[in-house]
């Protein structure tokens, strides 16, 4: 078995190629302790190769995440095969990365992508010459095209059975090159000793690396030595020693391009991609353009495509939930066994699936944005308004799909490019009032704000927003200190996304959001059932007032009475509303015993008054989100623990906020 | 003069880049070395961040970070 690892940077065509190379064999999980994603698969028709797809990175500095994982990956894994995906429209920004890649003596294979793209703007690249300056075979390939796949999957076959490292190549030039020489004589015998290579860790040296210092137990002597190496350079260079190494690769790359490359013209698709970015960037009609194409989307999604399906799926499952019953009926299974069947079970995860048309449809969309070069752009335009609580403009899409739907706002956290921004956007989004909520309100202004039912519900919403900026600020300033990402961003150019591309993306999120169903929300299911089927006593009820929830519900339900309301019915409604949020409403309506919605809104008077009923609102705006939201969290967090303070912390905010509001209102109101 | 000064359709060369840790690198990996002409294409409607041209391809990046740039020549398109 020998493994590849796919290395190059982002844009270049490298989740094209990697899908081309392993169809649907592919297994997606998560790098060893951190939530990078890692794609592994096997590639067509040779079974015995196996590929990894790197996280898309331009260098290999110790600063991001995405960079020390490739970096670790590589040097500990030793993967047989780096193959180092080229842009070949962007050659020299792309080769900067592969300059890194040859210092770790592992056998490599280039693969220039978009080849047809610089051959039809009049441009060229003589692919012999490029390799015999890198030492390195160079495949040229059509990524998005299908060309030249079986030709590159016979280099690597070859370049594995050669075991050829790249040639000892001496791309660096007069004081970095006696530098990186001296230093690397110095510790040879540690970097072979720790598994670097020592070529690469005399370059890491001399950029100031500080885990090659840790990883090579770098004595204080040497230290100083390498330091007085590196300062000769620094003085000899007028520059330091990072600006050095950058300009010295970029110098040599530019060497290679002056023989290898000939280019008299942007290629066609940079210069359609300039004119797509006069409208779509456009300085007043690009925001008010995005912001159409974001309710092109959700209306597409929520109303003409996703509802339809919606219910058809819904009523598909209501027929197989009547069937299944009179079956369990007609074997005569005992009544428990079929209300956990048919309550508990079909229940519960049916009203999950029945969110998986409006997951798939939304992603259809978002990866198509994704993959065309778009998201890029509305990084750009939107980058102003949300770098003020610590974020970029990149968390914009995510936060606006929680408008809609929590659980694919979260899972759309996974293209933010830092994780900490990642991880603060996934606290942040179920702030924005999702559309489950709606029914929530609809009921309680129906009761006691008819006249002014949209003031009420455009408040909730401002008020989200208003919460998320202020937990952004908060969490900047806490948990979330230290130098965010910079906002350093390639505008790729616009390209038509590949079929492939899009679906694979389609299928992969319906099958997360599937297995999810079955196991996290299915166990969350399960247990409110239970707690609502049963008494103490473990005999089922038949008046959910007497079962174990509602002893919950009466147990917990003081803790609101500085929110305005202390009933065992409110409390008991917000603990189902974890399974969906419109479960409020049905579980207020039961315990009620209202049957209509003038009987629901009279019993509503009972248990609040209209400020409480406001609080209430907000509470339910803001608590923990549903239990699909939760596990989404949880995936993405990559663990339970951070999972559950973020449920704790979304769920002190609400308590926060009513109280504030209820005990503000009471002021004002004077009642 | 520093690059987030310069106006769209002007371009320049760069002469030094300052900064520090992340990102100081991210901006050499990214190739904005001394030396490399850049030209700037359009700021972002809300006036933040900047759209630049070099090597062949765009580039985006706050007007804060530009700063940190010193260009050694600032020419018209």
């Amino acid at each position: 078995m020998s493994v590849i690892a796919l290395a190059g940077n982002q844009n270049s065509g490298k989740t094209t190629l990697y899908n081309l190379l392993t169809g649907s064999n592919q297994h997606v999980g998560n790098f060893p302790g951190v939530t990078i994603e890692k794609k592994e698969g096997q590639i067509k028709r040779h079974k015995e190769i196996s590929i990894v797809d790197l996280p898309g990175i331009y260098s290999l500095s110790p600063y991001t995440l995405e960079e020390v994982v490739t970096r670790d990956f590589l040097l500990k894994e030793k993967p047989d095969l780096i193959l180092n995906i080229v842009d070949a429209t962007n050659i020299e920004r792309n080769l900067y990365l592969t300059l890194q890649l040859m210092e770790l003596s592992i056998p490599m294979v280039i693969v220039l992508n978009m080849m047809d793209e610089v051959t039809a703007s009049g441009n060229s690249i003589d692919v012999k010459k490029l390799s015999s300056h890198l030492g390195i075979p160079v495949v040229p390939i059509s990524a998005s095209r299908g060309e030249g796949i079986n030709e590159l999957i016979d280099v690597v076959i070859r370049a594995i059975k050669d075991k050829t490292s790249p040639r000892k190549l001496d791309f660096c030039i007069g004081e970095v090159h006696k530098a990186i020489h001296s230093i690397s004589h110095l510790i040879y015998d540690q970097a072979v000793a720790a598994g670097y290579p020592p070529r690469f860790a005399a370059t890491k040296l001399v950029e100031g690396d500080e885990p090659t210092f840790k990883n090579l137990g770098i004595t204080e002597n040497q230290i100083h030595i390498i330091e007085h190496v590196v300062k000769d350079m620094e003085e000899a260079l007028n520059t330091d020693r990072e600006a050095a190494l950058a300009d010295m690769r970029y110098c040599y790359i530019e060497k290679i391009c002056s023989e290898a490359v000939v280019k008299r013209q942007e290629t066609k698709e940079q210069q359609r991609s300039e004119k797509i970015d006069e409208i779509l960037t456009h300085k007043y009609f690009g925001i008010p353009i995005f912001l159409g194409i974001m309710f092109f989307i959700f209306w597409m999604t929520f109303n003409v495509i996703g509802a339809p399906l919606q219910e058809l799926l819904e009523t598909l499952i209501d027929k197989f939930t009547g069937l299944t019953s009179d079956a369990l009926i007609g074997i005569g299974v005992s009544d428990w066994v079929h209300s956990l069947v048919i309550d508990g079970i079909f229940a519960g995860v049916g009203s999950v699936l029945s969110f998986l048309p409006i997951i798939v449809i939304l992603f259809f969309f978002l990866s198509f944005l994704e993959d065309s070069g778009y998201m890029a752009r509305v990084a750009f335009l939107m980058d102003k308004l949300l770098r003020k609580i610590g974020l970029s403009g990149r968390s914009f899409v995510p936060m606006l799909i929680g408008f809609g739907c929590s659980v694919p706002a979260i899972m759309a956290t996974r293209t933010l490019a830092s994780e900490r921004d990642r991880k603060m956007t996934i606290v942040l989004t179920p702030f924005m009032s999702c559309s489950a909520k709606l029914p929530i309100y609809g009921m309680m202004t129906a009761a006691f704000f008819p006249d002014k039912a949209a003031v009420v519900m455009i408040g909730l919403y401002v008020m989200g927003i208003i919460v998320a900026i202020l937990s952004g600020l908060l969490l900047k300033n806490t948990i979330f200190k230290g130098e965010p990402v910079p906002f350093v961003m390639e505008l790729p150019a616009y390209r038509i996304p590949t079929r492939k591309n899009v679906l694979l993306h389609m299928w992969e999120k319906g099958k997360d959001f599937i297995q999810r169903a079955f196991t996290v929300i299915f166990l969350g299911t399960i247990i409110v059932w239970f707690l609502q089927s049963f008494n103490w006593s473990l005999h089922m009820v038949e008046d959910s007032s007497t079962s174990i929830l509602a002893y919950f519900g009466s147990l917990i339900a003081p803790i609101f009475l500085p929110l305005g309301f202390n009933d065992w019915r409110a409390s008991t409604a917000l603990i189902t509303g974890l399974t969906a949020k419109e479960a409020v409403v049905s579980t207020l309506s039961v315990l009620t015993g209202a049957v209509t919605d003038v009987e629901l809104s009279r019993a509503l008077f009972t248990i609040f008054t209209p400020l409480s009923a406001f609080t209430f609102l907000t509470f339910t705006l803001l608590y923990m989100p549903c239990i699909a939201a939760f596990a989404a969290t949880r995936r993405e967090l990559g663990s339970m623990k951070y999972a559950a303070l973020t449920a704790l912390y979304q769920t002190s905010m609400a308590y926060v906020t009513g109280t504030l509001v209820f005990q503000i209102g009471r002021l004002i109101i004077g009642g | 003069m520093t690059l987030d000064k310069v106006k769209p359709g002007q371009g320049g060369i760069i002469a030094s880049v300052g900064g520090q840790g992340l990102l100081r690198r991210r901006l050499l990996d990214m190739g904005l070395t001394p030396n490399t002409r850049v030209t700037v294409r359009k700021v972002a409607p809300m006036g933040d961040p900047i759209e630049l041209s070099l090597r062949s391809y765009i580039l985006t990046i706050r007007k804060d970070e530009a700063a940190k740039i010193q260009l050694k020549e600032v020419f018209d398109l």
